[in-house]
């Protein structure tokens, strides 16, 4: 390890290049992110150009969204399994409200919602399916992998029994509804940037300052790393995690939406094994399983890392199953490496006392 | 088989275990630096020193967990190396750590046997181990079922298991890391006769406690360290309590004294108990109408045995068994269905018994540690201000002299006493007006024990009242105004200070036991 600066502290420049070492193992996802557009951008041209990379970050979006919320449930050591499901009642909720809207029987009027109204009221039904999980995981005790399990099950037979398994098409809404412009959420730019990575980094900037400086995203952590003592801290376990599956479950929907929007349809698969998406990239961002540790932006990173292998695969010609089988490899890697990180960090620790 | 180079003690036994100029290095901190060790066959073989000195390090080394960064081990005159916890039990050493290491999920049998289960055609033969386990616990004087989940023990009894565990294992060096800080003085008898035993038979034993008279009754060769380095080795004959003191600690410490309170008895009480009853699953009751007042400026520390209801006393208190009848008086105000984070803000908090599992976040650093229960009050608009953190991170530091290199550094990273400290400090944030401490000195060495008494004398000056849970006798005499003690659930006895004698606190503390069960051996001391 080469030492290049003069020893800031009394630490010495042996130990300054050490830590130096410690810190790039530790933004080593950031590092494989930029190998990876390295590689991509030498093997094919059509990779490195301005309205790739804005594809790109746009298909990112959708997961890292997702993978914000997944985030603060894995903090707190749960997990949740539902948020594909949410995501694709949450499309389906869009297409109902939009094409055939809310049929109140007394009246016997049809009620159409603003397209501003409909993404508020599909974002609540995904904080209410959050709530669901949060209530089966708090209240009645259930462990997170099988509760969210459930109601992975249930989110999505509720899609599909919104329109008996068919497609919503065509959610251009009506004029003379009021409700035109969904179109816009998925395929809109504003300042030459879609407003979907908009979106994302607006998602991403709340939630890292939510886990950051706040008191609930401390708590999150600290329920997390040790729940009892959490606990006896005064902190209320049960509301913290309702809060977090809430979060994940808003975050889903708003997936939901934006998914629909580009689609301009809403089809009850949409969504589909998205939850794996979302944990990979949690996981890629070095976000422990065990709860209690990790980052948004280190989330935010993961989700890049494997936005940017599928899509360099893609552009090379990479047939989708190898695509699958390099994209898992690379997150078992990223595992391994986690490991590695405690004793790698204690070695180096070592030799600089 | 006797060498001619392995120089025998005074006393005439014999090595069996050396450890030479044994050097280990961690993270930020030289833990032990170039220690000699010798363990003689058929001795007790003490290590003492303070919190970080090095002596967990040591054990640790010679039961295999960890590998010495320089220097090496003589095991009977010959080098070896332990790459493993099962390589060290084969050469016949055994540890019991002081921290448990048992799986709460498993049976006691279970535990004693894991990973050499008895089996036969590739079956676990869960009969016959249990019928060992009931033996070993036989023998340790525990009435404890061989199939009860280790979950449903009490600390004192899940040291029994790790114990028994050692026991099973033939082992001819036994390492015991504080074995009786968890252990009522019956069951702390118990051990010494076992461990009595154990030397007559040839067993080399070596014991790190920092109950220093427990030390000189049953130790043989006395060696002490004080900051990763030899202090002093002595046999236990020639020593005394203030010499092995002042080696530890390099200086003299001085224990805190009794202060006169200043307590007002005109003013209603702060907290007050009426008739708190807590029964028990399966009939009888963990606490029984037990009442008792508490005043500003009060120490009063409540003395038992182990399962004496002390710390189920202060479950209900915080509110955690909503099961409780009874009435709890917190400033004139009835306490019924609070939560835990109401109760803080009323001015009760509780600095748990087990550090480790309720006290600390072990993920997060002294900081956040320090700061987790208050973190409501350090809000502006609605995020956290660093500037406030800091400061109040800063003062607690200081106030309670936190040994820590940054405040960013992980909790983990303190010594036990430092770890009790940022414990102490994250009660203190939430300004409480009673301060709950459950065996407070648990796993403490003498400098920190004496500092934390300091530091609660401190506060009752300030007003504060303060409630302490002990199984240690001596700890009565120091700062307690009023002592109360259970037993079996019931207050057998209530001293002022000045009226506090050892005969009186042990009887009282054996009170029930001696009508409702015959007394075991020693218990009477």
């Amino acid at each position: 390890m080469s030492s290049i600066a003069p020893p800031a502290s009394s630490v010495g420049s042996k130990a300054f290049g050490l830590s130096l070492g410690v810190f790039l193992f530790r933004l080593r996802a950031l590092i494989a992110l930029f190998v990876l557009i390295g590689i991509f951008s030498v093997l094919t041209p059509a990779f490195f150009t301005e309205q790739n990379l804005i594809i790109l970050v746009g298909q990112t979006a959708i997961n890292a969204i997702m993978a914000v919320g997944m985030t603060f449930v894995i903090l707190t050591g749960g997990i949740d399994l539902s948020v594909g499901s949410t995501v694709g009642f949450s499309a389906m909720m869009s297409g109902l409200l939009i094409n055939r809207g809310v049929e109140i029987p007394p009246l016997g009027v049809v009620l159409y919602f603003n397209i501003p109204m409909v993404i508020v009221l599909c974002l609540c039904l995904g904080v209410l399916v959050g709530a669901f999980n949060g209530i089966l995981i708090t209240r009645f005790n259930v462990a997170p992998f099988i509760a969210t399990l459930g109601t992975l099950y249930v989110a999505r037979g509720a899609a599909q029994l919104s329109n008996d398994g068919a497609t919503f098409p065509n959610l251009v809404g009506k004029p003379e509804l009021g409700n035109t412009g969904f179109p816009i959420l998925g395929a809109g730019n504003v300042l030459g940037i879609p407003i979907v990575i908009w979106i994302m980094v607006f998602f991403a900037a709340v939630a890292a300052f939510m886990a950051g400086k706040t008191p609930f995203g401390r708590q999150v952590y600290a329920v997390g790393g040790n729940e009892r003592a959490a606990e006896l801290s005064g902190i209320y376990v049960n509301r913290i995690k309702m809060g977090v599956y809430m979060i994940c479950g808003l975050c889903a929907a708003m997936t939901g939406l934006i998914t629909a929007s580009q689609l301009v349809a809403a089809h009850p698969a949409i969504g589909e094994s998205y939850e794996l998406n979302a944990i990979a990239a949690v996981v890629l961002g070095g976000t422990s399983l065990a709860g209690g540790r990790g980052t948004m932006w280190g989330t935010i990173v993961g989700a890049l890392v494997i936005g940017v292998l599928t899509n360099g695969l893609v552009l090379l010609g990479v047939q989708e199953f190898w695509k699958k089988v390099i994209t898992g490899l690379v997150i078992i890697l990223a595992v391994v490496l986690d490991q590695l990180q405690e004793r790698f960090q204690q070695r180096l620790a070592l030799k600089r006392a | 088989m006797t060498r001619p180079d392995i120089e025998t003690s005074a006393n005439g036994d014999e090595p069996v275990l050396v450890a030479e100029k044994i050097s280990k290095r961690f993270p930020g901190t030289v833990a032990l630096d170039g220690v000699d060790f010798t363990v003689y066959a058929g001795a007790v073989n003490v290590l003492i020193g303070e919190n970080g000195a090095g002596k967990s390090t040591l054990m640790k080394i010679l039961a295999g967990v960890d590998r010495p960064t320089s220097g090496r081990l003589l095991l009977k005159g010959m080098p070896v190396e332990f790459k493993s916890t099962r390589e060290a039990a084969q050469a016949g050493i055994g540890i019991i750590f002081q921290e448990l290491n048992l799986y709460p999920n498993l049976s006691i049998s279970e535990n004693i046997f894991v990973a050499r289960e008895i089996t036969r055609n590739g079956v676990v033969q869960h009969r016959q181990q249990e019928e060992i386990t009931a033996k070993l616990l036989d023998r340790l004087e525990q009435p404890l079922k061989p199939g009860t989940l280790v979950r449903d023990l009490r600390m004192g009894q899940q040291q029994i298991v790790e114990i028994a565990k050692a026991l099973s294992q033939n082992v001819r060096i036994l390492i015991m890391d504080e074995p009786t800080s968890a252990l009522t003085s019956a069951e702390t008898e118990a051990l010494f006769r076992i461990i009595a035993d154990l030397r007559a038979n040839g067993v080399a034993i070596i014991y790190i406690s920092h109950k220093l008279e427990e030390l000189l009754r049953i130790g043989d060769y006395v060696t002490i360290l004080r900051d990763g380095k030899l202090a002093a080795t002595a046999p236990a004959r020639s020593i005394t309590v203030p010499w092995m003191i002042e080696k530890m600690v390099g200086r003299n410490v001085n224990a805190p004294r009794h202060r006169t309170p200043a307590i007002s008895k005109n003013d209603p009480p702060v907290l007050e108990i009426k008739n708190l009853t807590l029964p028990r699953v399966g009939g009888g009751f963990t606490l029984e109408n037990v009442s008792l007042t508490l005043h500003r400026g009060e120490i009063l520390a409540i003395f038992g045995l182990m399962g004496a209801g002390r710390t189920e006393l202060f479950e209900c208190l915080m509110g955690l068994h909503p099961e409780a009848s009874g009435e709890i008086w917190l400033n004139g105000r009835q306490l019924l269905h609070e939560s835990v984070r109401d109760r803080i803000e009323l001015g009760l908090v509780l600095v748990p018994e087990d550090r480790q599992r309720l006290g600390l976040v072990q993920k997060l650093s002294v900081a956040q540690n320090i700061t987790l229960a208050n973190l409501n009050r350090l809000v502006t608009w609605f995020w956290l201000s660093d500037k406030r953190e800091a400061e109040e991170i800063d003062i607690m530091i200081r106030s309670l002299a936190i040994k820590t290199h940054s405040p960013k550094q992980s909790i983990t990273a303190l010594s036990g006493g430092n770890q009790q400290k940022v414990v102490i400090a994250k009660s203190l944030l939430t300004q409480p007006q009673v301060l709950m401490l459950d065996e407070p000195t648990r796993g403490i060495d003498v400098g920190a024990k004496a500092e934390i008494f300091g530091i609660m004398n401190g506060l009752a000056e300030k007003g504060l009242a303060v409630l302490f849970v002990s199984s240690e006798l001596p700890e009565m005499f120091t700062i307690p105004d009023r002592v109360i003690v259970l037993s079996k659930g019931k207050i057998t006895g209530q001293f002022l200070h000045d009226e506090l004698t050892e005969e009186a606190l042990v009887l009282a503390a054996g009170a029930r036991q001696q009508t409702e069960h015959p007394v075991p051996a020693g218990q009477t001391n």
